[in-house]
C-alpha cells in the first residue's frame, strides 16, 4: 500500500477530495454563491416594490424570483453555508482526525451542488419555479404549474438527498468519533446543536422526500394523490411539506445557536451560563419543532379545537427559547467582552432574534393570524428570524473560524463597517414590513396602488435592502483586501478560545491532530490554559496516521444523479432532443456503476508515517506555536 | 499494521463462537421473514374473502401491520440487539415524532374530508 500520496493537479485535488476542512471550503464557496444569487434576485424585488405601479420586472418574473429566492435561500444558501461551520468545526471540536464517513461527506458535497444546479438551470428552459418556495398544489399541479415546478420539485429532491446523508454522517461522527474524555455532556454547544439539528433533517427531509415524490408522480406520470377533482387532496400537500417545513426553519436555526452559544463565551471570557439547560433547551426545542407544523395552516379551515391546540404548543417554544435567550445574556453579564466584529454579530443576534420570536407568539394565535394571514407581517416575522437569527450568526461564526480556515484574519476596521451597515440595513429593510404589513398590504403581489399609506414604509423598506446589498459588498473587499493584505495567522489560537479546535496548529494539517487529546472538562482547552500548561495532554503515543483515499467516485455519482433528474423533467418538455428515458435511465446507470464500483473495489486508504507526523511537530515546536 | 491490510485472508478471523452466534442469527431472521409473508398473507385474505367481518377488517390489518413494523424493527434493524443503545434511541425517538404526527394528520385530514 502507497504510504506516500502522489502530488496531484489542484483541480483535480479539490474534486476527489474527501478531507472535511476542504469539503467545508467548497460547502462555504457554493453557499456563498446561491447567498448572492438569491440576494440580488431580493434586490431586484425590493426595486419593484419600491414605488407603486413600478414596471421593472414583469409579474411572471417576480412569481419566478419570489420562489427561487425563498427555495435557494432556505435549501442552497443557509443550508450548505452551516454545513461549511459544521464540516471544519465539527471533528476539530470533537477531537476527531476527519468524519466517519469521509466518501460519503463528498457525495453530499457534490449531490446539494448538482441538485442546485438542476434547479438553476430552470432559467434556460422557459423561466424558474413560479409557486411560492411552498409550490401549493392547485398552482403547483400539472394544470397549471409550467416546467419550473418540475425543476424545482427535481432540483430539491437530488440536493435534498445530499442533504440527507451529511446529516447522518454528522449523527454517526459524533456518536462515534469523540476523543477520549469527550462524553456526551462536554460537548460544545455547536456540535450539540449541530447533533440535534442533523436528527431533525433526518426526520424532516424523508417527509420532504416522500411528498416531492408524490407531486413529482402526479406531474409526470398523471397521478391524483393532489387533485381534488379525480378524488385527491389539496390540503394533504400543505400538511406534508408543513411537517417538513416547520423543523427545516429549527433544522437552520439551532446551529445558528450553537455558533452564538460559541462565540459569546469566547469573547465575554467566561464560560456558557447553564450549559446543561441549554443542550435540553435544543432537546425540547427540536421536539415542539416537529409538533406545531399545523400553526402554517390556521386559515385553511381546520376548526377551532385543531388550531387551539396548534396555537397552544406553538407557543410552548417560546418558553425553551427564552431559556437560551436568558443563557446568553447571563453568559455575558459580568464578562470581559471584547466586541469585536464576531461579538458585534452575536451580540446583536441576541435582540433581533427576539423581536422575531416576539411576532412568532404574535402569529401563533390562531385568531389574531386570520389577520396577519399572507401580510407583510409575516414576510417581516420570518426575515427577523432568518437574517436577523440567522444569517447574523453565520456572519458571526465566519469572522470567529476565519483564521482557522484560512490562516489569516479578517480586516477588524472593514468588519466593523460591514456590521454597522447590515444591521442598519437589515432593520431598515424589515422593521417597516411589520407596519406594511398591519396596514394589511398582501405579501407575494409584484405591485400596489399609489396613496395608500403603504408608499413611504415600501421605500424605506427597498432603501434598505441597498444597505444590505452594500454590507455584502464590504464583506466581498474584506475577503479579498484580507487575502492579501491581513493579518497573517500562525498560532493555533488567535483569540485565546475555549475549545479544541484552537488546538490544532494553523494552518490544520490534513490529520488535524497528531496525537488524539485526552479531554478533562467541559472547554477542553481552556480547562488546561487554567489546570495544566496550556496544550492539550495525547492520548495517545505518535504512531502511523490512517488517512482515506480521494475518489472521484462522488463527482460521477452525483452527475449520475443530475442526469436522472433532468431525463425526468425532460418528460414534461415539448420537444426533447433525444428520448427523456435514455437520460434518466443513463444517469441512474451512472449513479448504480458508481456504486457498485465502489462496492467491489478494495480501497485502504494510506498511512501517514509516524517520522512525519514527528517531524511535523518538531517544526511547530521550533516556530512557537 | 499498514500492510496485511491490503492483503486478502485466507481464513476467516471470526471465532468459532461468532459463527454460531451468526449462524443463529440466520435462523432467527429466516423465521421472522417466514412470519412476516405469513401476515401479509393473512391481511390479504382479510381483505379479499369474507373470512373476517368486513367492519373488522380495517382494524385487523391494522393490528397485523403493528405487529408487522415490531418484528421489523426489533428482527431486521436490530432493536433486540446489545450494544444498540444509539440507533435504537434515533428509532424511539423517531417513532415518539411519527406516532403524534401521523395521528394528528389523520384526525386533521378526516376532518377536512368533504
Amino acid at each position: 500500500m502507497a504510504t506516500q500520496k502522489q502530488e496531484k493537479s489542484v483541480i483535480w485535488d479539490w474534486l476527489t477530495t474527501v478531507d472535511h476542512k476542504k469539503i467545508a471550503i467548497m460547502y462555504l464557496i457554493a453557499g456563498t454563491l446561491f447567498f448572492v444569487k438569491a440576494g440580488v434576485m431580493a434586490l431586484f424585488m425590493r426595486i419593484q416594490l419600491m414605488y407603486p405601479e413600478m414596471n421593472f420586472l414583469s409579474g411572471q418574473t417576480f412569481n419566478e424570483f419570489i420562489t427561487m429566492h425563498g427555495t435557494i435561500m432556505l435549501f442552497l444558501a443557509a443550508t450548505p453555508l452551516l454545513f461549511a461551520f459544521m464540516n471544519y468545526v465539527i471533528p476539530l471540536q470533537i477531537g476527531a482526525r476527519d468524519v466517519a464517513f469521509p466518501f460519503v461527506n463528498a457525495l453530499g458535497f457534490w449531490i446539494f451542488f448538482f441538485g442546485g444546479l438542476l434547479l438553476s438551470l430552470s432559467w434556460f428552459f422557459g423561466g424558474g419555479p413560479d409557486a411560492g418556495w411552498t409550490a401549493y398544489v392547485p398552482l403547483s399541479s400539472r394544470d397549471y404549474g409550467g416546467l419550473g415546478i418540475d425543476f424545482y420539485v427535481l432540483g430539491l429532491q437530488v440536493s435534498g438527498i445530499g442533504t440527507l446523508i451529511s446529516a447522518i454522517n454528522f449523527l454517526v461522527t459524533i456518536v462515534n468519533m469523540r476523543a477520549p474524555g469527550m462524553t456526551m455532556m462536554r460537548l460544545p454547544l455547536f456540535v450539540w446543536t449541530s447533533f440535534i439539528s442533523s436528527t431533525l433533517i433526518l426526520f424532516a427531509f424523508t417527509p420532504l422526500a416522500a411528498g416531492l415524490a408524490l407531486l413529482m408522480l402526479d406531474r409526470l406520470f398523471e397521478a391524483q394523490y393532489f387533485i381534488p377533482s379525480m378524488g385527491g387532496n389539496v390540503v394533504l400537500w400543505q400538511h406534508i411539506f408543513w411537517i417538513f417545513g416547520h423543523p427545516e426553519v429549527y433544522i437552520l436555526v439551532l446551529p445558528a445557536f450553537g455558533i452564538i452559544s460559541e462565540v459569546i463565551p469566547a469573547f465575554s471570557r467566561k464560560r456558557l451560563f447553564g450549559y446543561t439547560a441549554m443542550v435540553f433547551a435544543t432537546m425540547i426545542i427540536a421536539f415542539l419543532g416537529f409538533m406545531v407544523w399545523a400553526h402554517h395552516m390556521f386559515t385553511v379551515g381546520m376548526g377551532p379545537v385543531a388550531n387551539s391546540i396548534f396555537a397552544v404548543a406553538t407557543m410552548t417554544i417560546a418558553v425553551p427559547t427564552g431559556i437560551k435567550i436568558f443563557n446568553w445574556l447571563f453568559t455575558m453579564w459580568g464578562g470581559k467582552i471584547t466586541f469585536n466584529t464576531a461579538m458585534l454579530f452575536a451580540s446583536s443576534f441576541v435582540p433581533t432574534f427576539v423581536l422575531g420570536g416576539v411576532t412568532g407568539v404574535m402569529l401563533a394565535m390562531a385568531p389574531v393570524d386570520y389577520l396577519y394571514h399572507d401580510t407583510y407581517f409575516v414576510v417581516a416575522h420570518f426575515h427577523y428570524i432568518i437574517v436577523g437569527g440567522i444569517v447574523l450568526s453565520l456572519f458571526a461564526g465566519l469572522f470567529y473560524w476565519y483564521p482557522k480556515m484560512f490562516g489569516h484574519m479578517l480586516n477588524e476596521t472593514l468588519g466593523k463597517l460591514f456590521f454597522w451597515v447590515f444591521y442598519i440595513g437589515f432593520h431598515l429593510t424589515f422593521f417597516v414590513q411589520h407596519l406594511l404589513g398591519l396596514m394589511g398590504m398582501p405579501r407575494r403581489v409584484y405591485t400596489y396602488l399609489g396613496d395608500q399609506g403603504l408608499d413611504a414604509f415600501n421605500f424605506i423598506s427597498t432603501i434598505g435592502t441597498f444597505f444590505m446589498s452594500a454590507g455584502v459588498i464590504l464583506l466581498v473587499i474584506n475577503v479579498i483586501y484580507s487575502a492579501f493584505k491581513g493579518e497573517r495567522v500562525t498560532v493555533a489560537d488567535p483569540w485565546d478560545a475555549r475549545t479544541l479546535e484552537w488546538a490544532t496548529p494553523t494552518p490544520v494539517p490534513e490529520y488535524n491532530f497528531a496525537q488524539t487529546p485526552q479531554v478533562r472538562s467541559l472547554d477542553p482547552l481552556f480547562y488546561e490554559k487554567i489546570h495544566g500548561d496550556g496544550t492539550m495532554k495525547p492520548a495517545e503515543p505518535v504512531t502511523d496516521i490512517h488517512m482515506p483515499n480521494g475518489s472521484i467516485l462522488p463527482f460521477i455519482m452525483s452527475i449520475g444523479l443530475f442526469f436522472a433528474g433532468f431525463g425526468l423533467i425532460m418528460l414534461n418538455m415539448d420537444n426533447p432532443i433525444i428520448n427523456p428515458w435514455i437520460v434518466a435511465i443513463g444517469g441512474l446507470a451512472l449513479t448504480f456503476g458508481c456504486m457498485f464500483v465502489r462496492s467491489i473495489k478494495e480501497d485502504h486508504g494510506y498511512h501517514i508515517p509516524a517520522e512525519q507526523v514527528k517531524a511535523d511537530l518538531a517544526e511547530l515546536k521550533k516556530g512557537g506555536n | 499494521m499498514a500492510d496485511n491490510l491490503s492483503q486478502s485472508f485466507d481464513k476467516s478471523a471470526m471465532t468459532e463462537e461468532e459463527r454460531r452466534h451468526i449462524k443463529k442469527e440466520i435462523r432467527k431472521q429466516i423465521v421472522v421473514f417466514a412470519l412476516m409473508i405469513f401476515l401479509t398473507l393473512m391481511s390479504f385474505m382479510a381483505v379479499a374473502t369474507d373470512v373476517v367481518p368486513r367492519s373488522f377488517a380495517i382494524p385487523f390489518i391494522f393490528i397485523l401491520a403493528v405487529i408487522q413494523f415490531a418484528l421489523q424493527l426489533f428482527f431486521f434493524m436490530h432493536m433486540k440487539d446489545k450494544d444498540h443503545g444509539w440507533a435504537n434511541a434515533f428509532m424511539i425517538s423517531g417513532i415518539f415524532i411519527t406516532v403524534p404526527t401521523i395521528a394528528a394528520l389523520m384526525l386533521l385530514l378526516g376532518v377536512n374530508k368533504i
